[in-house]
């Protein structure tokens, strides 16, 4: 156990690194795939189509493959920016094709007379899914949501594989091969660091999930 | 009751919507064979027929739940905008009621009316409250403004949806088998409503079955039979004396249930 003890502060360091990635990914896959769900149930074919495409293209690609893409792929074009920004905006990317499906299951298990009542009092496209469909399935896919996100923040471990640096996986990394820790406690000093993150999103997805219980 | 329901602009008499050889399929499935009707401001129209026949089509091409294949549909003189902003303005002339209240499941009952005063209309808030809890009273649930849908009989829902509908201060209303989804006891309360605004001059489209209604509030009864108008008349000919083989045969099947 000294591997942990004697390096606490690194490990809690490396918490809010990851803390931080999993944050700023969780808003920005959020506000991602619902614009691309706005995207896949608009009534305007061309944008049905791109978010199809976008889903059906990001879904089937490994997160690796991604992260490879923006890291090694976008230089070669010419757009250049940190590891970390590459690292983030791949994993938001990535996951808002999840996030958007789950979106999706919810709005389809809305009953299409929510969105004709809407319409019929002149409600737009836009306002129609924010104030009465996007409410409404938002019950619904919270938990296939909930999925997705926790799977998200477990995917984050994998931008440290990736040399962003400072977060809970790099910190196994530089513990175990360049200092010379045994890999087990702190593999599992990790894992706790992960688990600290994944079940209190848990928790919060529970009672999210109380707090929007609509009668019907 | 309050003449302020219906719109000061509503001139009686004039052509407010206007069907011109409407057609419509499903598929292969020709669900309105070149609809010729014309609803008058004031006017109120009953539109009665076998299952299938077209009804409930006819009354959602109107505000363009369904789009039309040819043939034109005028509303006050205007041709029925394609999509986007326009459609929604136009529709928010249109006031719908369905069969099934269609009522927002997660917002209150004061909520479900303000919504699209507030959002579509621009009222602020307080007089849209205010308006509100006013058509909440004239249809008898203002009582129960602060609770949701689901806490409501299908007769309080349904009255509602009329006043959600009314909160727009629209030009026609259209109902849609209104009562059909009602347990028999709360028929009368939405019956009740609907007389009201039919006496208070609202031009109205009523798909039912309700002969009671039809021959109370109706103008005139349309009737249906595979997409096709077969007769108009007014209801006291209508009822008594059909001219159609299709439509006797009709009212003989309904008058012995
Ligand atoms: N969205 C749709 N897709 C395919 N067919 C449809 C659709 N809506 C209605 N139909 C068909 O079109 C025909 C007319 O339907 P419509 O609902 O207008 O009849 P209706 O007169 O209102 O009948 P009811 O009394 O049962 O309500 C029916 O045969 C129906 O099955
Ligand atoms: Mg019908």
């Amino acid at each position: 156990m000294d591997a942990i003890t004697d390096n606490l502060d690194l490990f809690v360091s490396g918490y809010w690194t990851s803390l931080k990635i999993c944050l700023i990914a969780l808003v920005g896959s959020l506000v991602l795939g619902t614009i691309i769900a706005a995207c896949r149930v608009s009534p305007v074919a061309p944008l049905r189509w791109i978010g199809a495409t976008w889903v059906n293209m990001i879904r089937n690609a490994p997160l690796t493959v991604l992260l490879f893409f923006f890291a090694f792929g976008l230089p070669e074009i010419g757009v250049l920016g940190s590891y970390w920004v590459f690292g983030v905006s791949a994993l938001i990317i990535y996951t808002s094709a999840f996030v958007c499906e789950a979106l999706r299951a919810g709005i389809n298990s809305v009953s299409s007379g929510q969105a004709e009542a809407a319409r019929a009092i002149g409600l737009p496209f836009g306002a129609t899914l924010r104030e009465v469909i996007l409410p409404q399935a938002f019950r619904t896919s919270i938990p296939p949501l909930g999925s997705v996100l926790i799977a998200m923040f477990k995917n984050s471990a994998v931008l440290g594989a990736f040399g962003v640096g400072g977060d809970l996986f790099s910190v196994s990394d530089t513990l175990t091969s360049a200092r010379g820790y045994a890999a087990t406690p702190v593999l599992l000093g990790v894992a706790v660091g992960y688990l600290l993150i994944t079940l209190p999103a848990g928790a919060l997805l529970a009672l999210l999930e109380r707090k929007t219980a609509i009668l019907r | 009751m309050g003449e302020e329901l219906v719109r000061s602009d509503n001139e009686p008499g004039r052509p407010l919507v206007v069907l011109d050889g409407v057609d419509k399929h499903f598929g292969s499935l020709h669900v309105l064979k070149d609809i010729n009707l014309t609803v008058h401001a004031g006017e109120v129209v009953v539109v009665i027929g076998p299952s299938g026949s077209g009804k409930s089509t006819l009354c959602r091409v109107i505000n363009r739940l369904e789009t039309i294949d040819s043939g034109s549909i005028t509303l006050d003189g205007q041709e029925l905008p394609k999509e986007g902003r326009d459609l929604a303005r136009l529709r928010a002339d249109v006031g719908m009621v369905f069969q099934s209240f269609n009522l927002f499941a997660h917002k209150t009952i004061l909520e479900n009316i303000t919504l699209g005063p507030t959002r579509v209309r621009k009222v602020d808030a307080k007089r849209a409250r205010q308006e509100a809890m006013a058509l909440l009273e004239r249809v008898g649930v203002a009582a129960q403004a602060e609770k949701y849908p689901a806490q409501l009989s299908g007769g309080q829902q349904q009255r509602v949806a009329i006043a959600r509908a009314l909160a727009m201060n629209p030009k026609v209303m259209l109902f849609d088998e209104p009562t059909s989804a009602l347990d028999p006891e709360m028929i009368n309360e939405v019956l009740d409503v609907m007389t009201g605004l039919a006496r208070d001059g609202m031009t109205m489209v009523v798909v039912t079955h309700e002969m009671g209604f039809a021959r109370r509030a109706a103008n005139r009864v349309v009737f249906m039979a595979d997409g096709e108008i077969v007769e108009e008349n007014a209801p006291e000919h209508f009822f008594t004396n059909p001219q159609s083989h299709r439509a006797q045969d009709f009212l003989s099947k309904i008058l012995t249930n």
